[in-house]
């Protein structure tokens, strides 16, 4: 099998048993990206030098017998949301071009201590601000199963690079769906974890009290084993809640690393659903929803059933108040997080400003692109005083009844399944100037960032143009486990997450539009 | 909810952001559609309820206080966009 075929933790049982080298299989990658990375527009920066530098150093202690973890070795790609020392962090902001982070996130150092080679930084909607990828300042990314189709945003990069197979596996972010959405446009498999599992340091930060770091990769297993690295309490994120990192060696026995079951993971040992109630959200399916994804979730839904699930059909009250709900605190708090950008300290400086106020002002408008800031406005709006009680403190209410309506729920179900985004990939420029039909979008993601809630999104199938559709299996608070179980259950019995685009690099030639070309200008290693 | 010419005004302040006379008349229209839509909130009674800013109820973890950085003045200064010597460069503020 190539190198580019195999999945995270084949490479990493090939490199432990010396089959493979990290040298090999990162260099594999490296040319790959540099081939055929352009047609994707995945990454905005490649870290040809520092990756190769790193593998072999994680060779080494390989060699010397050192059981780093099941990934040693292995390359992955990160959002470029997300702070990696000494390696250019953008955003995908103009704000932030050339900013090179004096300090690794918590999820850097962990995956670093792990024995992951970091291949470089994925594009992304900027500031994560969009479900599109189409707001990066680098240009769009593209949908490697339909060039001309968004990868879903705003971990859009890191879908397209795992889809196009140049990346085994990647780290997304999700505040409203930004893993899930892209996954499911790009037929991958991504977990959102329980807020406060995985820690936030060194992310930027959109909306605080919904950002959380998430794994995407080929399969659940893959999701796992990057998910168990990166988990755990945190002393640098004080919303970091969770006291041990998650063990689910019990999905991935068998390799390196991986010992013994885990209990939580015995519905994945098992083979069989029998026992598990899952609630199917029948107002999910009523309105808005197109009929090809409609049937391929209800599809998915019989699968469980067969499986041993017992599914059953219920309502969950107040969903419709999720999407402007999330979208009043998620502004409120961007507007707060991003006041942090003046020009001062780091990032961009306008060369017009000539007093200190015409710093502030211009290297904002300047450095900020659009969507950034109608939601820095809208946040500043709903939290100035005379309209926030009527916005702000109205939507925090709503946030709460709905997150008694999946408490209610959870109190019937183990889980909850559902469609992770209304339609399948779009056409590039189809939704960009219709910021409310965009938003709207979000409908089935964004109650479980308000909510805390982990979810995993799992392909299941394709609609009539051959685009992938995406489920989400939603989880109580810290139940990755559980969640993980059964959705490695449905993979062992399904094969919608085996398939992957034809290579197409050839008829995409000339489709890139011009403003794409930022990227390569900007994307050398730093 | 309407934004008029002197709201959009107060919130492009609030946010330090300097709009041309293009970007204030679209956000006028966006910020206009997407409050009306957002307005759909009021069909709830939540009176009385309580507010939910985080998705658990713990309070704030505090680490103990202790310095765990070391002088990192060079990495810092290296992102200003202007800097002197070993400070940040800006405007002079008072007269």
């Amino acid at each position: 099998m190539e190198i580019r075929d195999m999945t995270a933790l084949e490479l990493g049982e090939k490199i432990r048993a010396r089959e493979l080298g990290s040298i090999e299989v990162v260099r594999n990658y490296l040319d790959a990206i540099r081939e055929e990375g352009e047609t994707a527009s995945a990454y905005i920066t490649v870290s040809e030098e520092k990756a190769l530098a790193q593998a072999k150093r994680v060779q080494e202690r390989i060699d010397r017998g050192e059981q780093l973890s099941p990934l040693a070795g292995v390359p992955v790609a990160v959002k470029d949301n997300i702070c990696t020392k000494e390696m250019r962090t953008t955003a995908a902001s103009r704000m932030l071009d050339g900013f090179l982070p004096p300090y690794d996130a918590t999820v850097i150092e962990r995956l670093k201590a792990a024995g992951a080679v970091i291949l470089g930084k994925t594009n992304l909607d900027e500031f994560a601000m969009g479900g599109s990828t189409e707001t990066s300042y680098y240009g769009t990314a593209r949908n490697p199963w339909d060039f001309d189709r968004v990868p879903g945003g705003s971990s859009g990069g890191s879908a397209a690079a795992v889809a196009a197979k140049l990346a085994p596996y990647a780290l997304g972010s999700d505040t409203g769906g930004s893993i899930r959405q892209p996954c499911a446009f790009c037929n991958l498999t991504g977990i959102k974890p329980t807020y406060g599992s995985v820690s936030r340091y060194g992310l930027m930060a959109y909306a605080s009290s919904l950002d959380q770091i998430g794994t995407m990769g080929r399969d659940i297993k893959d999701c796992a084993a990057s998910l168990a690295l990166i988990s755990g309490y945190d002393p640098l994120d004080s919303t970091s809640v969770m006291k041990e990192p998650f063990d689910f060696s019990g999905i991935y026995a068998g390799y390196g690393g991986a010992q013994g079951l885990s209990a939580g993971a015995s519905a994945g040992s098992s083979g069989s659903l029998s026992g598990i109630k899952i609630g199917l959200p029948k107002n999910y399916f009523e309105t808005g929803i197109s009929a090809d994804v409609k049937e391929a979730v209800l599809g998915a839904a019989k699968t469980f059933e067969m499986l041993g699930a017992a599914v059953e059909e219920f309502e969950i009250p107040a969903i419709d108040y999720a999407v402007p709900a999330y979208y009043i605190i998620a502004c409120a708090e961007a507007s707060s997080n991003l006041s942090r950008y003046d020009g001062i300290k780091y990032g961009f400086r306008s060369e017009q400003a000539r007093d200190l106020s015409e710093i502030f002002y211009r290297s904002r408008s300047e450095g900020f692109g659009r969507e950034v800031k109608r939601r820095i406005m809208l946040g500043s709006f709903v939290l100035s005083s005379g309209y926030f009680d009527a916005y702000y403190k109205k939507a925090l209410q709503v946030r709460g009844l709905i997150k008694s309506s999946f408490d209610e729920a959870f109190s019937k179900y183990d889980m909850i399944l559902g469609p992770v985004s209304p339609t399948t990939a779009y056409p590039i420029g189809g939704q960009i100037e219709d910021p409310l039909a965009m938003y709207m979008a979000d409908i089935y993601t964004v109650s479980i960032n308000l909510s805390g809630l982990p979810a995993a999104a799992l392909p299941c199938g394709f609609d009539r143009q051959g685009m992938p559709v995406g489920m989400q299996l939603i989880g109580r608070a810290f139940s990755e486990a559980a969640l993980i179980g059964a959705a490695q259950v449905y993979q062992d019995n399904t094969d919608y997450h085996t398939k992957f685009p034809e290579s197409r690099i050839g008829e995409n030639k000339g489709k890139r539009p011009e403003e794409n070309v930022r990227s390569r200008k900007g994307g050398q290693d730093q | 909810m309407k934004i008029t010419d002197e709201l959009i005004d107060y919130i492009g302040e609030l946010s330090r952001l300097e709009l041309s006379p293009e970007e204030k008349e679209r956000a006028q229209k966006d910020l206009t559609d997407i409050l009306n839509y957002m307005d759909k909130l009021n069909e709830l009674d939540t009176t009385g309820m309580g507010e939910l800013t985080h998705p658990f109820d713990e309070a704030n973890r505090f680490r103990d206080d202790g310095n765990l950085n070391g002088d990192r003045r060079e990495e810092m200064l290296r992102n200003a966009p202007a800097a002197k010597g070993d400070y940040f460069k800006v405007f002079k503020t008072v007269e």
